[in-house]
């Protein structure tokens, strides 16, 4: 009796739901037809509002550049604030705060020359002291960041928040020193190219001491206790509901800012965004899967790939799993092609690598990608001879495994599919499936309590390293048992080496080693999907950090 | 009256600190920690954060600072938002949350007692069975496909009501509409089933043959008689109401609380977890209290206190 009622609510829900994607169909060609009526007339008058309207999923978690830890938090200082360089739209560092800078011959010591323009928002000077503070606020044992760990490169930095070393919360100990006030010297532990870019990241913003000490537990709680040296200022910060910019009259680059006030509304379901993207409440949407087909013919509609890859950790403290020709078959056995078109559909690439394509241009300008090419790849019968060598390598003939997953909806039908997959192509393989929401999920793996897990790595810096270093033996986020001496080797050599084809020859040497060995299956590389109005322009687009900046975006042809 | 109150609310307290115990030591159960970037840290950075917040303590000792701190009324900072404190979470979301659950709740209730006092009135007519099948729906819809349907027809194709957002009043009009529809249900099956019972009983038809005109008969005993139930059931709709608002609010963008329900349990927000913990049990003890007394004034037959002392 139960039953039938709920399987009866079922279908009403499913004819009902069936019904409400059939008519936003048709009502989204409408729009698309009155917006090229617009188009035409807009070429005329080349002066309109430069106002931004957007959505964000969530409230604002820390404007504390030294506290923030989450994309939203990074966006939004992205642009109200402003380090010592700045990612422009190709993920080169531009000038920020800092005018020029010179490194020392063996690539350690960074001079930093400000700009005596830079100027925070109460009209005072951009000082070097303002970063010596910030970042060593970041380090100190009581106001310690989750993202201090992103300081590494820095000298010292690691020592100083490790709990027991005698440089434990010797924060003056730090590689950081204002020559004078328009003078930052950075020491760094080793050569690390990547460092100019990193200067652009939130947990290296300065800081103005005077202020934050006399705002003391009110900083960057709200709009108004916290002082901006970036693009814009945040004039209104309503909690929970959302936020609004407007162009910041003292920056010292504010010819270039085109736009004079953004609006971003918080809203966290993706119905409701595509449903104000049509009511012309917001300019931009993400889309969620189930809308990509809807929209797949709407001029609209922009995929962008990012440079976070998903991938399958095999742990070898299973014993099946510690034979690679298994961990080959495994990796061989499904195809990853369909998996990325019919479970995914938003732009995601499958991946046959670890580092993510157009992520990272080496010394000769060619992408990390390009020179390593491809591993492995869906191949049933050499999978199948894999998997039965390794099996008599065992001396078993069946494998019983256990995938950690998350429990996302996604990450579920991901799972069913692996366990479909794998259970199909290899005889003998039986896979049960434990999906545990993210935390958790994080936690067993850490313990190395699984036995393959469905993962993701997004980049912290512009380096293959990001990635690369994951896997040395015993290293905190390596979680699965892998070790390779020789592995070690070059990542130990190439966090050393001055001499960048050099090192970046011992990077490409450690990928291929992590595939000869198959440490890892991976999966793809995530992809974003969504509708954006023709009329906005300019945005610029970064791979790691701060997803987006508005600096240079504008709005053309609207009206 | 007044020794019966105090008695109550010594339990209530008591109760309350009954939860405050389990939920805290359910909680550390939890496998994981709190941090937002929890993949990323190293076993020696997780534990200089866990000395920061104090969460290498044995867990007995948490337990006694954090109750220290609630004696004080202090529920602790939130782990999502920094420096943000978990009592002004609550404030903050709480106003959405309650605007919403009681507007629905008031709505619902006055169209759920006419459509049942009509159904009761009607009985088998066609007025009945058109009362009873749209409670059939209320019910058996949830309310986010009301939500999800009206939003894209009203607020979309038809642009009469704005689309989501929490602004003014035309704002809240289709949240407590989507809501208020579970309660108009409710509300009307219960009020028709007491009221056909209460009209076949035997005070009622002497009242009717001393006399009294049928309006009367109707609004004095037989309604109010039928309230009983419907008072009863009131506390514990009004609760879900604002508990269950999640769904709504996330389709309706309102700023409300209903999220940190779930939220602070998978993020591992320990001090979020305790204080909506806490906060919602003391509104339901006192509801139920409320309740009670209100059952006094309704029926006369069943006052608490003068039936015990």
């Amino acid at each position: 009796m139960k039953k039938s009622k709920w399987s009866l609510l079922l279908t009403l829900v499913l004819v009902l739901s069936m019904f409400l994607a059939a008519c936003s169909g048709s009502g989204d060609k409408n729009n698309a037809g009155e917006k090229k009526g617009g188009e035409g007339e807009a070429s005329k008058k080349p002066t309109e509002p430069q106002v931004l309207n957007i959505l964000d999923s969530e409230e604002i978690p820390s404007l504390d550049s030294s506290q923030a830890t989450d994309s939203v938090s990074f966006e939004v200082l992205n642009n109200v604030m402003e380090g010592l360089y700045r990612l422009d739209k190709d993920n080169k560092p531009t000038p920020g705060v800092a005018e020029k800078h010179e490194v020392s011959e063996d690539g350690t010591v960074y001079t930093f020359h400000l700009n005596p323009k830079a100027t925070w928002s109460d009209g005072s000077k951009v000082t070097a002291n303002d970063f010596v503070y910030a970042w060593r606020k970041a380090l100190h044992p009581d106001t310690l960041s989750e993202y201090a760990y992103i300081m590494g490169p820095i000298k010292n930095a690691n020592a100083i928040q490790t709990d027991g070393d005698p440089l434990f919360g010797k924060v003056e100990e730090l590689g950081v020193k204002a020559v004078d006030e328009s003078t930052l010297e950075v020491t760094l532990e080793a050569p690390a190219p990547y460092f100019l870019g990193l200067t652009g990241f939130g947990t290296f913003y300065p800081q103005k001491e005077e202020f934050v000490k006399q705002q003391g537990d009110k900083y960057a709680l709200e709009a108004n206790t916290l002082l901006y040296n970036g693009p814009f200022v945040l004039n209104e910060w309503k909690h929970n509901e959302g936020w609004q910019y407007k162009k910041n009259d003292k920056y010292w680059d504010k010819e270039n800012v085109k736009l004079d006030e953004i609006n971003v509304k918080i809203v966290k379901d993706v119905a409701t965004s595509v449903n104000l993207y049509e009511t012309g409440q917001t300019d931009i949407t993400g889309l969620s899967m189930e809308y990509v087909d809807q929209y797949k013919d709407n001029e609209d509609l922009y995929t962008r790939g990012e440079a976070t890859v998903f991938f399958l950790r095999l742990n070898q403290k299973s014993e099946a799993l510690k034979n690679v020709n298994i961990r080959k078959a495994i990796d061989m056995a499904y195809d990853k092609q369909s998996m990325v078109d019919v479970l995914l559909n938003n732009g995601s690439t499958p991946a046959y690598y670890l580092v993510p394509g157009e992520f990272t241009p080496g010394p000769d300008g060619e992408d990390f990608r390009k020179t390593n090419g491809d591993f492995g790849g869906y191949d049933l019968e050499k999978a199948k001879e894999l998997w039965a060598k390794g099996l008599e390598e065992i001396g078993k003939d069946s494998v019983e495994l256990e995938l950690l997953n998350y429990d996302t909806d996604g990450a579920k039908q991901m799972g069913e599919f692996f366990k479909n997959q794998l259970e199909k192509n290899l005889p003998g393989i039986k896979i049960s499936i434990k999906a545990q929401p993210f935390k958790q999920k994080l936690d067993l793996e850490s313990k190395g309590d699984y036995d393959f897990s469905y993962a993701g790595w997004g980049p912290d810096y512009q380096d293959p390293m990001t990635f690369l270093d994951m896997f040395v033996t015993n290293g905190a986020h390596n979680q699965m048992a892998y070790s390779n001496p020789e592995y070690d080797k070059l990542i130990e050599g190439a966090k050393k080496e001055a001499d960048e084809e050099k090192r970046w020859q011992m990077m490409l040497d450690a990928e291929k080693i992590l595939f000869e060995d198959q440490a890892i299956s991976p999966l793809y590389q995530r992809g974003v999907t969504g509708l954006q109005k023709p009329y906005v322009k300019g945005l610029a687009h970064h791979l790691f950090g701060a997803d987006v900046t508005y600096k240079w975006a504008y709005i053309e042809g609207k009206q | 009256m007044l020794r019966y109150i105090i008695k109550r609310v010594s339990a209530m307290l008591l109760t309350l600190l009954i939860i405050a115990t389990i939920t805290f030591f359910l909680m550390k159960l939890l496998p994981g920690s709190p941090f937002n970037n929890q993949e990323k840290l190293s076993e020696s950075q997780r534990y200089a954060l866990n000395e920061k917040y104090g969460l290498n303590d044995p867990v007995p000792v948490q337990y006694i600072n954090y109750l220290g701190k609630l004696a004080q009324g202090d529920l602790g900072y939130t782990f999502q938002f920094d420096g943000r404190t978990v009592n002004s979470l609550i404030a903050n979301g709480m106003g959405p949350s309650a605007t919403i659950g009681f507007e629905a709740l008031l709505f619902g209730t006055l169209v759920g007692l006419v459509l049942g006092i009509a159904a009761a009135l009607k009985h088998n007519t066609f007025i009945d069975y058109g009362a009873m099948v749209m409670a059939v729906f209320g019910i058996a819809i949830p309310s986010f496909v009301f939500a999800g349907l009206l939003q894209y027809y009203v607020g979309v194709k038809l642009g009469w009501l704005p689309v989501a957002f929490w602004n003014g009043p035309e704002y809240h009009i289709m949240p407590a509409f989507s809501l208020s529809v579970g309660v108009i249900a409710t509300v009307a099956r219960f009020m028709r089933t007491e009221m056909l019972e209460i009209l076949g009983t035997d005070y009622i038809l002497m009242a009717r043959s001393k006399g009294i005109s049928k309006q009367a008969v109707i609004i004095k005993h037989c309604v109010r008689n039928s309230m009983i139930p419907i008072v009863t059931i009131l506390g514990p709709m009004a609760i879900g109401l604002i508990t269950g608002s999640l769904v709504i609010e996330n389709i309706f963008a309102i700023p409300g609380i209903g999220e940190q329900f779930v939220k602070s349990i998978n993020l591992n927000d320990y001090p979020v977890i305790m204080g909506t913990t806490l906060f919602y049990s003391f509104l339901i003890i006192l509801i139920i209290l409320v309740v009670d007394i209100l059952y006094g004034i309704i029926d006369p037959r069943i006052r608490v206190a003068g039936g015990k002392s």
